[in-house]
């Protein structure tokens, strides 16, 4: 009887142990868990974010509207909910992309040494330009666009996963394994892939969440500017940008999608910063 | 010395053709007309025409990369689309607000991310650390606009103890400069504290694990100057190599805090340039904080041998 129950309490134990070593793991994934929940729900919870009131313009924040509203009288906090959706979409998509470009480039950098000393070439060149400058000159070029932001966002963050992903490719590709691998004929494709990729992948997973947050700061920042998100989509810079005229008299406009943007922010950090500590214990110990 | 000098600066050339190769194709390999896109949605086909030959755009591509490149050598960025200026003359117009707000920046951010790091490195484990910590955790998440609007809204609408926004050229007197930079130079710090903190404690703590610094406290030196003349030179280089690698921070940042402050500098410049599509002042713009960027890299390296002379080159 006591032989079958113990198991459960040990695993059980294990887990609260886990979380009491990475509380900031877990604030971190509750508050975003919670971030995108509003998101999902927020045509049940908020009114119409683009609906104009002429009769509300200004409005301080009160019991109706509990963010304010903004100069053309739209209700803030409805705007300020849909807006989670751009910030999470553009953070996440910006992640993926970057990620997965950066990936593949540097496994390619770091296992064939004769693409290396050009590509790394042109990654220190893209990294000598300042992300926001990168993404602005895409736009400049293009229509703007959602999809273009995204793209325009990645870019300038694919140099830093790239090298990232080629020192650890660059690390693995000495070890005796791979060159068993080599040895006993294994296809090149097949060593990068199931020998190599799996190595890249928890510094890979804490880079992605630092990407993620670095993209919902520059897509608020280029929106901010007015240059970002098409102004018709409610996103965090954009709402910021609609009160930068304003700020002295409604300061709300500003200050409730900035804290939005700052609490979303700092719980992708929050994460990424857990899991380098959980998955490097090199470094957690120091700090 | 002299020999790895000239080697780095050698070593800046082909990333600055990279750089250069970069904004030049963007021009080209975007997908749809550039010149229809900057010239707007309401643009007259000789109103696109007459954009896409003042970029050049109606040549043989090898013919405008070679123009391009000569004109580079020759130190001409290009010319705006709209005002008809070259695009050198504009950024010297514009170049005191952001000096001295990047220059006010760093000093902010240094004076304070500094001690705070050795502090938080000496009380490590302490609610001092916790709280040094917290605000480090907290300076990266906060959006420099955000900062920008707070700080104003307290220091300048509130309490009333600085201007609002604006920026007082240094001709009309230092302290009226001061008084203007003094805000944005801490919103744009924020995020610059928050990172130079971290890694001085980071590199405070290791250093001071090290036998000497046990040998130096055993035989009776002051903490004063134990913390900093024998612990804070020897962590020096990666506080160095951070305060470069903020340099990309500061840049993107200040695109934004000039905006948010009212500050006609490169900032400024850039904005303006982007909502009029003027596509010559951005290329510009690129290759000047570009090259910004790489010089203090290369700086930054050099000055390794002053704070670790075991460094040679």
């Amino acid at each position: 009887m006591t032989a079958i129950s113990e198991p459960a309490p040990v695993a059980r134990n294990r887990r609260l142990e886990w979380i009491r070593y990475n509380p900031t793991i877990v604030i971190g994934s509750a508050i975003l868990a919670a971030l995108a929940v509003l998101a999902v729900i927020a045509p049940w919870i908020a009114d119409d974010p683009l609906g104009f009131d002429p009769l509300n313009r200004l409005k301080k924040p009160s019991a109706e509207f509990t963010f304010g509203t903004d100069q053309f009288g739209r209700d803030v906090y409805s705007r300020v909910i849909y807006g989670a959706r751009i910030s999470l979409a553009v953070g996440v998509s910006v992640a993926v992309v970057a990620t997965a470009a950066g990936l593949l480039i540097g496994v390619l950098c770091g296992y064939y040494r004769r693409v290396d000393a050009v590509v790394m070439r042109v990654m220190d060149g893209v990294m000598a330009i300042p992300p926001i400058l990168l993404a602005v000159a895409l736009i400049t070029l293009m229509q703007a666009g959602l999809a273009i932001v995204i793209v325009a966002i990645s870019i300038p963050e694919i140099p830093r996963v790239v090298r990232l992903v080629r020192s650890v490719v660059l690390q693995v590709r000495g070890l005796p394994y791979i060159e068993a691998a080599i040895a006993s004929g294994t296809r090149s494709r097949i060593i990068m892939t199931r020998h190599i990729l799996p190595n890249t992948l928890a510094p890979l997973i804490v880079q992605a969440t630092y990407v993620c947050a670095s993209a919902i700061l520059t897509e608020a920042g280029l929106s901010f500017l007015g240059i970002g998100t098409p102004p018709e989509i409610p996103s965090w810079g954009n709402i910021m940008s609609t009160g930068r005229s304003f700020f002295q008299i409604s300061p709300w406009i500003i200050f409730f999608p900035g804290v939005m943007l700052a609490v979303t922010v700092l719980a992708i950090n929050l994460v990424g910063d857990g899991l380098r500590d959980s998955l490097d214990p090199r470094i957690a110990r120091r700090l | 010395m002299t020999a790895y000098i000239i080697r780095r600066l050698l070593a800046t050339i082909p990333v600055m053709i990279v750089v250069a190769l970069f904004v030049f194709l963007l021009l080209h390999l975007t997908p749809g007309d550039p010149a229809a896109v900057i010239a707007g949605d309401d643009a007259s086909p000789a109103e696109i025409d007459g954009i896409r030959r003042k970029l050049g755009l109606d040549r043989p591509i090898w013919e405008q990369f070679v123009i391009y490149v000569g004109n580079l050598l020759n130190g001409d960025l290009g010319t705006s689309i709209f005002s008809n200026l070259p695009v050198l003359t504009l950024v010297k117009q514009r170049l005191e607000p952001t000096l001295v707000l990047a220059v006010s920046t760093l000093v902010v951010a240094v004076a304070f991310a500094v001690p705070l790091g050795v502090l938080a490195a000496w009380k490590a484990r302490t609610l001092i650390d916790r709280v040094v910590m917290g605000f480090s955790v907290l300076g990266f998440a906060l959006p420099v606009f955000l900062i920008g609007y707070l700080l104003i809204y307290v220091f300048a609408i509130e309490l009333r103890w600085l201007p609002v926004q604006g920026y007082k050229p240094l001709s009309q007197g230092l302290v009226g400069t001061a008084r203007s930079v003094a805000l944005p130079a801490f919103a744009l710090g924020m995020i610059y504290m928050a990172l130079i903190a971290r890694i001085t404690r980071a590199s405070m703590l290791e250093v001071l694990s090290e036998d000497y610094i046990r040998t130096a406290r055993a035989k009776g030196v002051a903490t004063p100057s134990l913390l900093l003349r024998h612990a804070l030179k020897n962590a020096a280089v990666p506080i160095v190599t951070v305060i470069g690698i903020g340099m990309t921070l500061l840049i993107s940042g200040v695109v934004l805090t000039e905006t948010v402050f009212n500050i006609p500098g490169l900032g400024r410049l850039t904005v303006d340039a982007i909502l009029k599509r003027d596509y010559p002042i951005i290329q510009g713009l690129i290759i000047i904080f570009a090259g910004v960027k790489v010089l203090v890299n290369l700086m930054i390296d050099i000055s390794y041998t002053f704070f670790d002379p075991r460094i040679r080159y």
